[in-house]
């Protein structure tokens, strides 16, 4: 088990494997978007009380979530090169940063976008629009805190621990919406109970979530290999790799 | 399908500009996302051959 770890953590095992994934998770990633983007566009039929204007579920609901996800995932990354010093958990935390920012505009932006025709306005300060748009601040301020250092390594551990503190604000966007009086409506997937979505409106939804989930992997393995053929430059592999397979 | 035409579908019972232009924005983020690493590493490529060509191999 130890040696697993060990080894999937070195960044040319990681380079290799992530090289022979990639092809497999950008298709898996296409089908899942466009059949459940298509699917929501054009079979679905209109919310009875929204109208059309729901259909912008299929991405605001995807974006949200997995940027939500991705921020658990930078933070435990976070915690591991904070922890044991693992060069590769240090790439993976910075790489999701710039990943999750674009994320959460997204969520933010179509929310505003479905929230004009929906609530009559495009923002309202509250309590779960305003917690997503500090999840917004807090990726970018942990990408400029990156850049804020000259020394790499003193920039990760100052960015791991702004990213776990940060992280206390995740459960406040999830129970947001129940702790306090919101015009946000409440989360319309159960895993425990009946959902209160038709399932005709919740299977390309599930679709899509599950299409941003692996578009959000296949990113960060784009940016983490980039991150690796950087910082591992000098080394002979990279070396052998950059002149001579890839020619 | 839901809609009947075309001139229907981009309307969406004035829905259309907002659920379009929702769409929109996120496909061009995405791709954005996914063209940003492609051209860094071609970059990255560049580079890296100019290094190593410098430090004769």
């Amino acid at each position: 088990m130890w040696a697993w770890f060990h080894k999937w953590s070195s960044p040319r095992w990681f380079f290799q494997l992530s090289g022979r994934l990639l092809p497999w998770l950008a298709v898996l990633t296409a089908l899942c978007l466009v059949t459940g983007v298509l699917w929501g566009l054009l079979f679905v039929p209109p919310d009875y009380k929204q109208g059309n204007s729901f259909r912008i579920i299929y991405i605001h609901v995807p974006a949200a979530a997995v940027a939500m996800a991705g921020y658990m995932m930078m933070a435990v990354a976070g915690a591991i090169s904070l922890i044991w010093r693992i060069k590769l958990a240090d790439m993976v935390m910075k790489c999701s940063a710039p990943i999750g920012a674009a994320l959460t505009f997204l969520a933010l932006v179509t929310g505003a976008i479905w929230g004009k025709p929906t609530w009559g306005t495009w923002w309202v300060w509250d309590a779960r629009i305003t917690s997503v748009l500090v999840l917004f601040f807090l990726y970018i301020g942990i990408i400029a805190l990156y850049e804020s250092f000259e020394n790499k390594e003193a920039a990760g551990r100052a960015c791991a621990i702004l990213a776990l503190v940060g992280a206390v604000n995740i459960p406040i966007i999830y129970w947001s919406v129940e702790w306090w009086y919101s015009l946000h409506q409440p989360a319309s997937i159960s895993f425990t109970g009946e959902s209160s979505i038709h399932p005709s409106m919740l299977r390309p939804l599930l679709l899509t979530i599950s299409g941003f989930y692996t578009f959000f992997g296949l990113v960060l393995l784009m940016f983490v290999r980039n991150e690796i053929l950087e910082r591992e430059r000098n080394t002979r592999w990279v070396r052998e790799l950059v002149t001579g397979a890839t020619r | 399908m839901y809609f009947d035409s075309l001139h229907a579908l981009l309307q969406m019972e004035g829905h259309g500009p907002y659920v379009w232009s929702a769409y929109g924005i996120t496909f061009v983020t995405l791709m954005a996302l996914i063209v940003a690493p492609l051209r860094r590493k071609q970059r990255q490529l560049r580079e890296l051959r100019g290094q190593y060509r410098r430090e004769g191999n």
